[in-house]
């Protein structure tokens, strides 16, 4: 069944597009990449199938409902509830300890303090790094850091989790133990994942790749750096 | 690889093909007839020895160690790099050369995407085998040397593949 699902997604910032029309189903507990070159659009294509953006045209549905239409409060509880997501940069709060922050989003749901911490200290371990459960982001290394928010963009066990080049600021080594991890959770959860990258090692990780290229899902399998024409380098 | 194995203990034929195909689970499986030819030529040349036979409810079976010479050249062989070749003479390298020099810009385009479509592939099937919920790290060890050449080599497919139309006009100009 579809899980997830863009039609005909149109977004510009002011006069430049950054979508010009893509359609996209995501199915429940699939991993897809969507790659591409920079500016090519898959940041944003995440941002609107996540619901932090409202395309300009085109229909964005989770679940058989259009989300595109919800007001931001709502859009704002199902990225609370159902949604996870995860940024190049981990994002953490500076000043909460590393099972803070990871308990964050319980506590946001309403989970109790006690519940929250020993949910969020469990998760800690699943990522190698329960023992930084006291510890704040600035003691830590990059790749603890983003640890921390893989833990934390899953502690509430999403249905669907948004990944923006997730282990882009990573060494190759901590990058693929990330992903591994993540890859491994998700399949065993059933979680859905939309991966953001521009690195075809960082997309094999996924069942299927859908490159983008100018703001349109590219089918001719050109793709990446390659453009069709005379004068290319 | 067959001193090495022994370097970490005497072993007969059949133990040293099942340590190889044990440890590089990713290569080609060791034959026999590899295993004894192999160990003809080190035993011809001093580097390895038959230290005793056994027989226990089957064929009689030679055990064999190294010698002093065979821990040397074992040493040295440890000690030295592999000259960094790029694989210019590979057969990726080649198709595309050929495909310029005989047929048109499409052609060769067609034979990169379809290459990259094949490596995009076993990329994702080498990667299943590191994410497996039971990957030791012997897979993950041999799948990433894998992944790092394929990676190597996807980049290049990219990147001539953006380059492919100015370089069919340089070569026919």
């Amino acid at each position: 069944m579809t899980h997830l699902q863009a039609r005909g997604v149109v977004k510009a910032y002011g006069p430049t597009p950054a979508l010009r029309g893509v359609t996209l189903d995501v199915a429940e507990g699939e991993i897809v990449a969507v790659s591409g070159p920079s500016g090519c659009g898959k940041s944003t294509l995440l941002h609107c199938l996540a619901g932090i953006l409202r395309p300009d045209v085109g229909e964005v549905s989770w679940r058989g409902d259009r989300i595109d239409t919800w007001s931001e409060s709502a859009r704002s509880r199902l990225r609370r509830t159902e949604f996870g997501v995860l940024f190049q940069f981990g994002q953490l709060v500076a000043e909460l300890t590393a099972a803070e922050n990871v308990a964050l989003p319980l506590l946001l749901a309403g989970t109790g303090r006690r519940a929250a911490r020993t949910a969020a200290v469990n998760w800690l371990d699943r990522f190698g790094v329960a023992e930084l459960a006291d510890v704040r982001p600035g003691e830590m290394s990059g790749g603890q850091q983003q640890r921390c928010a893989t833990a934390r963009a899953l502690v509430t066990e999403p249905r669907v989790l948004f990944a923006d080049e997730p282990t882009g600021a990573l060494d190759t080594l901590t990058g693929e133990q990330v992903l591994t991890q993540l890859v491994r959770l998700a399949r065993e959860q059933r979680t859905t994942v939309v991966l953001v990258t521009h690195e075809p090692r960082v997309a094999a990780y996924a069942d299927r790749e859908v490159v983008l290229r100018d703001g349109m899902v590219d089918h001719t399998g050109l793709g990446f750096e390659a453009s069709l024409g005379g004068g290319v380098r | 690889m067959l001193l090495g194995l022994l370097g970490a203990g005497s072993k007969h034929g059949y133990e040293l093909k099942r340590a190889h195909d044990e440890r590089l689970p990713r290569s080609r499986p060791l034959a026999y007839g590899q295993v004894y030819a192999t160990l003809g030529r080190l035993l011809r040349d001093g580097l390895v020895t038959a230290t005793g036979q056994d027989r226990d409810a089957g064929p009689e079976r030679t055990t064999y160690a190294l010698t002093d010479d065979g821990r040397a050249a074992l040493d040295q062989w440890l000690g030295s790099v592999e000259p960094p070749m790029p694989h210019v003479t590979g057969a990726l390298f080649t198709k595309v050369v050929v495909a310029l020099l005989d047929a048109d810009v499409d052609r060769a385009q067609a034979y990169l995407i379809a290459q990259r479509r094949a490596h995009t592939e076993r990329l994702r099937e080498l990667t299943a085998v590191k994410t497996a919920a039971r990957a030791t790290l012997d897979d993950i060890v041999a799948a990433d040397y894998a992944i790092a050449h394929l990676d190597a080599d996807l980049r290049w497919l990219h990147t001539t593949l953006s380059r492919v139309a100015d370089w069919h006009r340089e070569v026919h100009s």
